[in-house]
């Protein structure tokens, strides 16, 4: 079964959009402002089978963080079709909703519930989530007296214990020191043991070597390769040595 | 554009709320004291105003009739300007977590209805030391502040999904709010409202509200009286939502690309 589908997906931003004013509609209505849009993903075409780990890779600005986006249905395409099946648990940035003036406690709770906890399993989990993050010590102190690794900490154990069909993690593999990095990746591995669906996006060639089966390539918003993450990997690591570092 | 999210709606709300209200008072070091303290300064000036300066005599116990203008339209204001610009402020959780985008302004209104429900405490202590008694017609308070809430909901869920794409509608609220302040009986009365214009102000669920509660808790009688206020208020509250609910979902899916 595929649980992700993206059929002649193109996304694309105006150039102009963001913070808009009146100012602004009534220069798009003179024919001020250059109506130019840039496209973020241009007709990608890729399927993900139930169970699959894939990495997404390519240079900053290649659309990886875009493609992610319409997996989660956070952003509609401008063109084509994205097919979702089953629930989707999107580590895009590690604690959003977190916030600095609620305590450790409260923050789980809130995160919890916006990442789609249930209000019995956000009980059952909390003892978990704090065992995870190793935070007995600081959970009933508010947020902006932890630390960064221990913000993300706190962020990764909630959203790892949510267990769900399909896992999409964008960058947040280095979380806190060297010790806990390494619990972190293991969770991830016994995720996809589980045999759910991941969905990867990092820099770290040699972890999604490990963890994913299968490589997407970006480059300038066009999939330019689908296949083994070692054959991916190898032709990736290929070009970038002989383009110029972004 | 289906959701993939399926959590816990109510728990969700619940926690939103919960936050949004402890944000609020845990950096006041008077913390609910100042939800009192807006409408008592204002109730203070007010009766200065229209008892000493400008004496109107035909108006009994001042004060807790210019209260009774001065909650729901406080409550009004600081609903309708703090959701207004919810989504735009949430802008991390709506770019970065697929949840239904419409808990984002209801709960910022609901969060400030725990403020109102001090507000309302206060009014009714009022009430009470002037030596109005309770009577049966108070059953239908709860009636009227809901309908307020669900009206309060449809604007903002219209002016909010709005200021994504146009970031000057938080200043156009703060406006019509300065301009509702003198175009709401709080400080006059309908009877001296042309009549012309009566009908209008029936249909102003905010104005609705004030008169609905006048004559619940000063002269003691239904709040519907033979204009019917209570269904108008009803009917003009339900229509707000449904049109600033369906405004919401055809605007929630651009969010992304404007903030």
């Amino acid at each position: 079964m595929n649980v992700i589908e993206f059929k002649n997906v193109s996304k694309a931003f105006h150039r102009a959009v963001g913070q808009r004013l009146i100012r602004h509609y009534l220069e798009d209505m003179m024919g001020k402002t250059d109506p130019d849009s840039f496209h973020a993903l241009k007709n990608v075409n890729f399927s993900i089978r139930d169970g699959e780990s894939v990495a997404v890779i390519g240079a900053n600005g290649a659309g990886k963080s875009t493609l992610l986006s319409l997996v989660t249905r956070l952003a509609p395409p401008s063109s084509g079709d994205v097919i979702i099946n089953g629930r989707v648990a999107a580590l895009l940035e590690l604690g959003a909703g977190f916030h600095p003036d609620l305590t450790g406690r409260e923050n789980v709770r809130l995160n919890a519930s916006l990442l789609g906890f249930t209000r019995k399993q956000a009980g059952d989990l909390y003892e978990s989530i704090v065992d995870f993050a190793e935070l007995h010590d600081f959970i009933d102190e508010p947020l902006r007296t932890y630390s960064n690794g221990m913000m993300l900490r706190l962020a990764f154990a909630v959203a790892v214990n949510l267990d769900p069909q399909i896992l999409i993690i964008d960058e947040v593999l280095a979380v806190g020191d060297q010790q806990f990095q390494a619990k972190c990746i293991d969770k991830i591995f016994e995720i996809r043991n589980q045999g759910r669906t991941i969905l990867c996006v990092s820099h770290a060639l040699s972890t999604l070597q490990s963890l994913c089966t299968r490589a997407l390539w970006l480059d300038h918003g066009q999939l330019i390769m689908d296949g083994p993450v070692n054959e991916v990997l190898q032709a990736y690591e290929g070009r970038a040595l002989h383009a110029p570092k972004d | 554009m289906t959701s993939i999210w399926n959590g816990d709606y109510l728990f969700l709300l619940e926690n939103l709320i919960v936050k949004d209200f402890k944000i609020r008072y845990r950096n006041m070091s008077l913390g609910v004291f100042w939800s009192l303290l807006n409408p008592l300064v204002l109730m203070g000036v007010l009766t200065f105003v229209f008892t000493k300066v400008m004496p109107n005599n035909s108006i009994a116990n001042f004060p807790i009739f210019v209260l009774c203008g001065l909650v729901p339209f406080n409550f009004f204001t600081v609903a309708w300007n703090n959701g207004t610009i919810s989504v735009a402020n949430n802008a991390g959780l709506i770019k970065r977590i697929p949840v239904p985008r419409e808990i984002v302004p209801i709960a910022s209104v609901l969060s400030t209805t725990i403020h109102l429900g001090i507000q309302i405490a206060l009014l009714l202590i009022f009430v009470l030391a002037f030596g109005r008694g309770v009577n049966v017609y108070w059953l239908w308070l709860p009636v009227l502040w809901a309908l307020e809430i669900v009206f309060v909901c449809g604007l903002v869920l219209a002016t909010s999904a709005l200021d994504v794409y146009l970031r000057d509608m938080r200043y156009i609220v703060e406006s019509a709010c300065t301009v509702l302040f003198w175009l709401v009986p709080i400080f006059y009365t309908l009877d001296i409202v042309p009549r012309e214009y009566v009908t209008v102000y029936e249909f102003n669920p905010l104005a609705a509200m004030i008169l609905g509660l006048r004559r619940i808790l000063m002269e003691g009688v239904s709040p519907n009286g033979d204009a019917g206020l209570v269904y108008k208020l009803a009917f003009t509250s339900t229509i707000t939502f449904v049109v600033g609910l369906s405004l919401y979902s055809r605007l929630k899916h651009k969010f992304f690309d404007y903030l």
